[in-house]
């Protein structure tokens, strides 16, 4: 575990400690932040919720996660410190979490500073916290997987721009199969399977504050499944 | 349970590796005693660097078997890969981070071995680093820098140290104090180095693997290897130009290697190789060439690699 922590910091500051980390953190809030208060309706609205500005972080959050995660393993392929690790007494599942807690701790950080948000939104009126703080918990599952398809695609390719936007791209799909399913006519059977498989259906119901453990399940398994795809990545690697 | 550890210091028996439709090694066997200095030499391609990697638990072999200190590389990655430092070609490390940063991260992830404090301060002095220690990699000279790798390699204080081409793109200063840290190094541990530098070879290494198109050529000390496989390569000098040497060599059938420095530009010099010098004489008595020189360079790392190049050596 220990190790696992130390990988974990190592890709945490590597990644807070270059100005390209600073652009992609500072741009996640202040995107959010500008779409909810100058291009959305809050001002109009008058009313204290932060729905609209949760209903945005299911596309930001499929941008931001590959954005954190695509260098991790592309960047250590090309510049041939992968083939370090792998040399050194590191088990291949201490060397995913270590990029993916590191990776965590980036999207926690990112999520932090939207948090002028919903403290702005409550000293303007009453905010209920509720909701809020399970459209957190939902954006800190949902991230996670979108930092575990992302670091998939960063083991899958040595150029950083394609892991980006191929994962981008995956999540985007994911987050509009609910939508294709009510606006397409199809099976009612595949209807409902692909409203299950949609992302921000399983967040916005943790976004009205209910948490049902089959949305959690969701969240957990996929990142799990990513994760593991992750490491077989890596050991076929190990093959040549 | 764990095999018995042996003498030797690793062994391969067998390794086959193939990429696609390439074959890297074709059932290499070889053994490095421990305390000495080996090193694994052959041209591009000839499987090198793909034995190494296999050997430093890097890349899995297709068959074969690939053992460190007694312990198997591909039953017990852990174990094996505890006993090994290896700076891989090209010193990869990461740019961003300080050398103090770089190998205390090496510490942690090679297990941990002794006091953090001790084991940074022992590889410091060792390689040199006092002076850049609070300096960010990229800042670093080549030379530093491979200097690093090296520590890396050594921060857990490793029975065994695998080099690939550890004097690569260095200038010659930089080559020369790279050398002499090896040199060292094998006073206390088992080196093996990769390289196609000969003169790296007859400086530092105490034994000499021959690898070529994937198989074993020769194994054992340098003077055994040269001497086992005697080159019928040439040095010929002659009172002429260039043109005239090779063409000495088209007439005598000697295939032409290379031309060579002399004192004067009336005299041309030049390495050939042929069954007989006395083809070459021959033929310079006919063309009328005045031989100045006709040395054989027999028992010399360079005509061996010479005649790997040019077919391989019998077996």
């Amino acid at each position: 575990m220990k190790l696992i922590f130390h990988l974990a910091k190592r890709e945490w500051w590597g990644f807070v400690d270059a100005p390209s980390g600073y652009v992609v953190l500072a741009a996640f809030p202040a995107l959010l932040a500008s779409f909810f208060f100058v291009t959305g309706e809050f001002f109009a609205e008058g009313e204290a919720t932060l729905r609209n500005f949760f209903s945005l972080m299911p596309i930001t959050l499929a941008l931001l996660g590959p954005a954190i995660t695509m260098k991790m393993w592309s960047e250590e392929a090309r510049e041939g410190t992968e083939e370090l690790l792998r040399t050194w007494p590191i088990r291949t599942h201490q060397l995913v979490l270590g990029k993916f807690f590191g990776a965590f701790g980036l999207l926690v950080l990112a999520l932090l500073a939207t948090s002028a948000v919903p403290l702005t939104v409550a000293w303007l009126g009453d905010l209920d916290w509720g909701p809020v703080l399970g459209a957190y918990a939902g954006s800190l599952l949902f991230g996670s997987v979108c930092l575990a398809v992302g670091l998939c695609f960063s083991a899958a390719t040595r150029n950083q721009m394609v892991a980006w936007l191929v994962s981008s791209v995956l999540l985007l799909v994911f987050n509009l199969t609910g939508l294709a399913a009510t606006t397409a006519d199809i099976h009612p059977m595949l209807a409902s399977a692909l409203v299950a498989s949609d992302l921000s259906f399983h967040f916005h119901a943790m976004g009205r504050g209910v948490l049902d453990v089959r949305d959690l399940l969701y969240f957990f398994s996929l990142t799990v499944v990513c994760l593991c795809w992750n490491g077989l990545l890596l050991e076929r690697k190990a093959k040549g | 349970m764990l095999p018995d550890k042996l003498n030797l210091a690793a062994k391969v028996e067998g390794l086959k590796k193939s990429f696609g439709d390439v074959v890297a090694l074709n059932g290499v066997n070889f053994q490095i005693p421990q305390g000495c200095v080996t090193a694994i030499l052959g041209p591009n391609g000839a499987g090198k660097t793909t034995a190494i990697r296999i050997l430093a638990g890097s890349l899995l072999a297709d068959a074969g078997r690939a053992e460190v200190g007694g312990i198997c590389v591909a039953d017990y990655p852990l174990e094996a890969k505890k006993q090994i430092g290896y700076l891989p070609e090209n010193n990869p490390l990461w740019q961003d981070m300080t050398v103090e940063e770089t190998l205390a991260f090496a510490w942690v992830a090679q297990g941990e071995v002794g006091s953090k404090a001790a084991q940074l301060e022992r590889v410091v002095n060792q390689t040199g680093l006092s002076s850049v220690f609070r300096r960010r990699v990229r800042e670093c000279s080549k030379g530093y820098r491979q200097r690093v790798g090296l520590a890396q390699a050594l921060v857990s204080n490793p029975s065994l140290l695998i080099l690939d081409e550890p004097t690569n793109g260095l200038d010659p200063i930089q080559v020369v104090e790279i050398r002499q840290l090896i040199r060292t190094l094998g006073r206390e541990k088992t080196v093996i180095l990769t390289t196609h530098v000969l003169s790296e070879v007859e400086v530092l290494a105490d034994r000499v693997i021959l690898l070529h198109q994937g198989l074993k050529n020769a194994e054992g000390s340098l003077q055994e290897v040269t001497q086992s496989n005697d080159g019928n390569v040439f040095r010929v000098c002659i009172s002429g130009t260039s043109a005239n040497l090779k063409s000495l060599a088209e007439k005598s059938g000697a295939i032409w290697i290379e031309s060579q420095p002399t004192s004067s530009p009336e005299i041309a010099a030049g390495l050939m190789q042929i069954e007989s010098g006395d083809l070459i004489a021959k033929a310079a008595s006919e063309l009328d060439f005045p031989l100045l020189e006709l040395t054989p360079r027999t028992g010399n790392l360079e005509a061996l690699f010479y005649r790997l190049q040019d077919g391989g050596l019998p077996s």
